[in-house]
């Protein structure tokens, strides 16, 4: 039997590793899978653009924290990309509501077939990634700034006596509090306002809705404002906690789409399910469980290999499988969304 | 009816002379060389296109992982041309002929488990089991072949190598690859939602190259395979042939008359190091021609068919064609094999005109969704109107660069030079291509959804 301390000390190898790690990302995963589900509800199209979107917000942000940056502006021990972000919001805001107003809306008029919208998200996504490129370049970018971690790792140890440090990055902690009143705020807004009724009532049935005198223009403009708003933030928030980087994030659209899907597409509450299950799958298939099993057995089972089960460099292979198997069990998702 | 077909044929009579006149013009302006490499590519690209027209145009399928299939391609073109490693097959041959046996037996036994305990509460449990032990198993075996494999003179292979076949027998592999990964995602992603095949090919694709990135007992990963055969004469072996000099004289007979002795040489020899590049790049032009027009042919000849027809039918109308009694998802599901195996075709042509696998050069702004804007900018629907679209595309993008460059150049030459501002305009105006390309793509699904050459109404 391995002792207490030794299984306190696995405990926080695997809390700093996978279960920290996990909850940032799939909270970062859910509010961009939250905007893919509601233009889906809503608009009823799978917008290949969000990931490119994402790219343009983040980036916008950024602009914005080098000026303020350049003007001594800081914003003490938080991020200064925090105080750009209402400027990055508004950029996308605009960005959305343009295309949807030179894209979109024609093909909405023209009852379009969805695939046909999609096809137009192609094209606004070539746009959007070429302007990208043009403005930030290709590059890594960093732009965190401020304090660095909440604990630090050596802090923990000293404290609990332990051998394994627990380090929580400011990042992280920001990203699952973000997230925790965005979605407050959002379910609140679909539940009690009249705005969000209008949604979920559009949302539910198109025609009786439109009969029942709603306006669908503001309820597309409102879901613009709302995605473009949840994917800027999930896209700083991402970008925060690792770096930005034009084509990373034309490669989130995956999971994205596999969290939305694996939820229940138009269901913002699969969203969210789906974004820690995307999340958490991706981090525990392909996290070296070796310092974790050494500490749980007997010295002489210490594992040689690193115990993972899949190398990092697949880990958009774990989103694939997992959207893969919900296809063939439950094409609908976990919570019933709106498919076939 | 009559006239609408007419105007098509003259239409496309005149995008294809235009386009001709280009490949002339640059290669008047710039070099014949140039205007060859434009030309094979466009070719290659024209594949790809059909491949996609035949996917979108015939049944409605959205893919967009036109890459992923490409690289399969790629990667047959490399499997099957370079010569086998055979320190590297004595290292690790069988443990990876064990650890694929075991794969394969895992799959068929979870296969057996998902069938005939269909009903059972332990279904679940056994399935994990079997599935945790076979995975285990392949591991076991797989691991240290591949340790074996790479670590044999890793500078120089490092890789099992393929099967040492002249490289154009691997065009067909390269299909039938494709071929196999579509029939897969097929199975998963058709017969539900159209936007969930996008998504599942946009996995499989990414899927795809990682492997090739990363898998370097297979493919050296990024270190590339270079080197590949060829399925045309070498220059090299050009320079010292009798009957390639005396074409070289027998065309060049203007340019050598009056001259003599050593100045006669000098002029002869620059010539046939000109013509050899011109005359390789004229071979593959005329492979791929071929297989072009074979597979156009087979593709006019399908849609003129009996079959043709029922897809057409169900594109047009999936509600009434099922009630006719067709299997809607069965013919989906065949054309999108049919389709994704061209583009493998394609992607093999692609790598042997190459000549070396690069995994890196796989990425989906150039091999996805610029051959989209191909078949929707030449007519989607229209096998004629793809290839235009593939010609077209091909060439803007090539020559977009430069005209770029240029006009960031002519638009910032009132600023100094060494000016920020300017410098990063002049280094980004490659990026603007994607924005081009991307209004294009706009552009054209809004005001002639029908693209260059529409689709004719039989």
């Amino acid at each position: 039997m391995p002792e207490m301390t030794e299984i306190l000390n696995a405990l926080v190898v695997f809390t700093n590793f996978v279960l920290i790690p996990g909850l940032a990302y799939g909270s970062q995963l859910a509010l961009g899978a939250l905007g893919v589900t509601l233009v889906y509800g809503i608009l009823r199209f799978s917008n290949f653009a969000h990931g490119d979107v994402m790219a343009f917000g983040t980036m916008v942000t950024i602009l914005v924290t080098w000026w303020l940056q350049s003007l001594g502006v800081s914003f003490g021990p938080l991020p200064t990309a925090l105080l750009a972000l209402p400027l990055g919001i508004a950029g996308t805001v605009l960005l959305c509501l343009v295309t949807d107003k030179f894209v979109y809306r024609y093909y909405r008029a023209k009852k379009s077939p969805p695939v046909t919208l999609v096809m137009a998200s192609l094209g606004v996504m070539f746009v959007v990634n070429g302007l990208v490129r043009f403005i930030i370049g290709t590059d890594d970018q960093r732009f965190f700034d401020g304090e660095r971690f909440i604990m630090k790792a050596r802090d923990f140890k000293t404290l609990t006596g332990l051998n394994e440090g627990l380090a929580i990055k400011s990042s992280q902690g920001i990203t699952v509090v973000i997230a925790v009143i965005l979605v407050a705020l959002l379910f609140w807004f679909l539940q009690k306002t009249r705005a969000g009724k209008s949604m979920r009532a559009y949302s539910d049935n198109e025609d009786l809705s439109l009969l029942s005198g709603i306006d669908p223009d503001k309820v597309v403009r409102i879901t613009w404002i709302i995605a473009a708003a949840l994917t800027t933030i999930a896209g700083v928030l991402y970008g925060l906690d690792k770096s930005f980087k034009p084509f990373t994030y034309f490669q989130l659209l995956l999971p994205i789409f596999a969290a939305a899907i694996v939820g229940g597409i138009g269901q913002p509450i699969g969203a969210i399910v789906g974004g820690y299950v995307i999340a958490f799958s991706e981090v525990l298939i392909t996290y070296p469980y070796k310092k974790v099993v050494t500490y749980l057995v007997p010295e002489s089972w210490a594992p040689e290999g690193l115990l993972q089960l899949l190398g990092t460099e697949y880990k958009f292979a774990v989103s694939f499988m997992i959207l893969v198997i919900v296809l063939l069990v439950r094409p609908t998702g976990i919570f019933k969304g709106k498919v076939l | 009816m009559k006239l609408n077909q007419l105007n098509n044929a003259t239409r496309a009579t005149l995008a294809f002379s235009a386009m001709a006149g280009a490949l002339i013009l640059v290669g008047v302006g710039q070099s014949w060389a140039l205007s060859l490499t434009i030309l094979n590519l466009c070719l290659i690209s024209s594949v790809m296109a059909l491949g996609v027209n035949i996917q979108w145009g015939y049944a409605g399928l959205f893919n967009i992982g036109i890459m992923g299939f490409a690289a399969l391609g790629g990667a047959a073109a490399m499997l099957v041309s370079t010569p086998p490693v055979g320190n590297a097959w004595a290292a690790g041959s069988w443990n990876i002929l064990f650890s694929a046996l075991c794969f394969v037996g895992t799959i068929v036994a979870a296969w057996q488990v998902h069938k005939k305990l269909k009903n059972s509460r332990f279904q679940t449990i056994v399935m994990i089991a079997v599935l945790v032990t076979g995975y285990m198993l392949t591991r076991s075996f797989f691991d240290p072949a591949v340790d074996a494999v790479e670590a044999t003179d890793s500078a120089k292979t490092g890789f099992l190598g393929g099967l040492g076949l002249p490289i154009i027998l691997s065009w067909p592999v390269g299909g039938v690859l494709a071929a196999g990964a579509a029939w897969i995602i097929g199975k998963v992603a058709l017969g539900l939602r159209s936007d969930y095949l996008a998504i599942a090919t946009l996995g499989i694709s990414e899927i795809v190259v990682a492997i090739l990135k990363n898998e370097d007992w297979l493919t050296r990963g990024v270190k590339n395979v270079n080197g590949l055969s060829r399925p045309v004469p070498y220059e090299l072996d050009l320079h010292h042939s009798e009957w390639f000099i005396s074409l070289v004289e027998k065309f060049r007979a203007s340019d050598l008359a009056g001259l003599e002795g050593l100045a006669r040489e000098a002029v002869l020899k620059e010539a046939i190091t000109e013509s050899a590049g011109v005359f390789v790049k004229l071979c593959y032009a005329g492979l791929f021609t071929a297989v072009l027009v074979i597979i156009l042919t087979l593709c006019v000849l399908a849609l003129n068919s009996p079959w043709g027809r029922m897809m057409r039918a169900i594109r047009d109308n999936e509600t009434a064609a099922e009630a006719m009694g067709k299997d809607v998802t069965g013919r989906h599901l065949q054309i999108f094999i049919l389709g994704s195996a061209v583009c493998g075709i394609a992607g093999a042509m692609l790598t042997t005109l190459d000549g070396q696998l690069t995994p890196t050069s796989y990425i989906p702004l150039r091999f996805t969704f610029l051959i989209w804007v191909m078949v929707i900018v030449g007519g989607s629907g229209n096998n004629l109107g793809s290839i235009l679209g593939g010609f077209l595309i091909w060439f803007v993008w090539i020559e977009a660069e430069p005209a770029g460059v240029w006009l960031m150049n002519t638009l910032t030459a009132w600023l100094p030079e060494g000016n920020s501002v300017k410098n990063h305009l002049v280094q980004s105006a490659q990026h603007m291509r994607l924005v081009v390309m991307g209004l294009v793509l706009l552009l054209v699904m809004r005001f002639t959804p029908g693209g260059i050459i529409p689709e004719t109404s039989k």
